[in-house]
């Protein structure tokens, strides 16, 4: 199994969301983050001090999904959240060795 | 005997509670300019001055401001203490001022005035200050520093029309642009400089958390200023609406100016901006408020806005930290109206032909404020830093004072 980590704009987590569901996704994980990468932040200016703001608000969508699926998802995840600027954010694939379902207690592949 | 003027009496009490209403909206105008960790501090400064202050005012403080004489600086507390001798006369009934207001309703009009100027000086000592230290400071600020120059501007003491300086020229100060704004705005930099500067100040961003707050507090203000100018004219009638007028042109006029110069100094108008303006041209305007025409009241609120805007940054060149620039606004907002009365005065401006007289007399009141203000201010703030601190621990100002010294937080999360 793996989990698909996306950090991506926060207006574009509907697009993701239903690209997922559209693909077959049946659950995610969205929490709000902020960070920056090359986009860096921005300057506001309040009385005439300029505030340097490095970390920009943005979503944290994750994933779990089956071994094979892993590539064509975050490629979904990709297509649906970028508009082609600086800030656009990045997926990334890691392994993830057990998943258990609360409910159940069903393991693996069953658990998803 | 005065005969009871019903729709003077009417319109002071109107009045009075139109001021105390700019005290709560001065807490949301400061509040909302603080980092969220320290928004109700903020606000408790401000609520916390009006709980000293409603005591401290029946008790001895109109009798300070009102009562009988001393040398020309003070009225004597123990003359009028707990308002004795101030609501009936010997027989029983209600003492009437000139105007035919019951004196008593005075008395809310002045205590509201007493509020606000000392709330004011908190926006200089934010995020960091002992609320114990800060409510012990405003019993003994306002009864040292606010009573007598009441006393002294309007209560028959030296800087009035009864004062030595008339001679020259009477004295103007409508509604106190010396008493309330250069008297608060001087007690602001003078302990913005005993406490220090907040950690981290010009190097850890401190922007405002609430900028809608910042907003409906400046709203407030302008609102509660229509009783705090146009009350000041003490009954109902046309000089009380030219002051209303002088007032919202001022203001319009000032707000304009802040924003033409922060869009040519930084790119862009901003809210902060304009609620700044605002109060920015109310203060300038308080003390003119009954001495100009509203054509008159548009320049002196442009210039105000324009000086203001340039005279916040001071505080980052020099050095000090003036946390929500009381100084770059009150301090300098309060100089430039009661100053510029001296050329723009229908009666007796330099610019209307009144020659230097009003403008010799203007200084001369807005310098002994300074100098009073500075003065008594040093004494009391040298004086409770060495009897009881003015800090909160170096930790509890970074975990945030709203935790350290109320235990509470405004939000779920804080985050700066």
């Amino acid at each position: 199994m793996k989990l698909i980590t996306a950090v991506i704009q926060p207006h574009r987590l509907d697009d993701v969301k239903a690209a997922l569901e559209a693909a077959g996704v049946r659950g995610m994980t969205v929490s709000e983050a902020s960070g920056y990468g090359r986009q860096k932040g921005h300057t506001e200016v309040y009385r005439g001090a300029e505030y340097t703001v490095d970390l920009v608000p943005k979503v944290r969508v994750e994933v779990l999904v089956e071994d094979g699926d892993a590539l064509t998802l975050a490629g979904v995840v990709v297509n649906a959240a970028q508009s082609g600027k600086i800030g656009d954010g990045k997926v990334w694939v890691s392994p993830v060795e057990e998943v258990i379902r609360v409910r159940t207690g069903a393991t693996g592949p069953d658990a998803l | 005997m005065e005969e009871l003027n019903f729709g003077a009496t009417a319109w002071m009490l109107t009045s009075a509670s139109l001021v105390l209403l700019m005290t709560p909206g001065l807490a949301l105008f400061y509040g909302g300019m603080t980092r969220s960790k320290s928004v109700l501090n903020m606000m408790m400064m401000s609520f916390g001055a009006m709980g000293v202050i409603g005591v401290v005012y029946v008790l001895w403080g109109w009798s300070m401001s009102y009562g009988s004489d001393v040398g020309g600086i003070f009225g004597n507390p123990f003359d009028q203490f707990g308002l004795a001798a101030t609501i009936y006369d010997e027989s029983g009934e209600f003492i009437i001022d000139g105007f035919g207001v019951p004196q008593i309703v005075g008395v809310a009009f002045q205590v509201t005035f007493a509020i606000i100027t000392t709330a004011l000086i908190s926006g200089a000592i934010a995020d960091r200050t002992k609320f114990s230290t800060w409510m012990v400071f405003v019993a003994l600020w306002v009864t040292l520093g606010y009573f007598p120059l009441a006393h002294m501007v309007w209560g028959g003491g030296l800087l009035s029309g009864a004062g030595p300086f008339a001679s020259i020229a009477a004295p103007i100060d409508f509604a106190g642009g010396t008493v309330v704004h250069i008297n608060a705005g001087v007690a602001g930099l003078v302990l913005a400089l005993i406490i220090g500067k907040r950690r981290g100040f010009g190097r850890e961003p401190m922007r405002p958390h609430n900028l809608p707050l910042v907003m409906l507090g400046a709203a407030l203000l302008w609102f509660g200023w229509f009783g705090f100018n146009a009350g000041s004219a003490f009954t109902a009638d046309g000089v009380a609406g030219l002051a209303w007028v002088n007032t919202t042109s001022a203001t319009a006029a000032a707000m304009l100016g802040w924003l033409l110069t922060e869009r040519v100094k930084h790119g862009k108008a901003t809210s902060l901006g304009a609620a700044s303006g605002v109060v920015a041209g109310l203060v300038a305007i308080t003390p003119a408020a009954g001495a100009l025409n509203p054509v008159t009241s548009l320049v002196l609120g442009a210039l105000a806005g324009v000086l203001c805007a340039l005279a916040v940054g001071l505080k980052f060149k020099l050095g000090f930290d003036d946390s929500l620039d009381v100084v770059g606004i009150h301090l300098v907002g309060g100089l430039v109206g009661t100053i510029a009365i001296g050329f723009l005065a229908s009666g007796g401006g330099l610019f209307f032909g009144g020659g230097f007289n009003q403008l010799v007399v203007q200084i001369i009141i807005a310098a002994i404020a300074v100098l009073y203000s500075g003065v008594v201010t040093a004494v009391l703030g040298f004086a409770l830093k060495a009897l009881m601190g003015w800090r909160v621990a170096e930790e509890d100002e970074v975990r945030g004072i709203d935790l350290a010294e109320h235990a509470e937080t405004a939000y779920e999360e804080i985050n700066s």
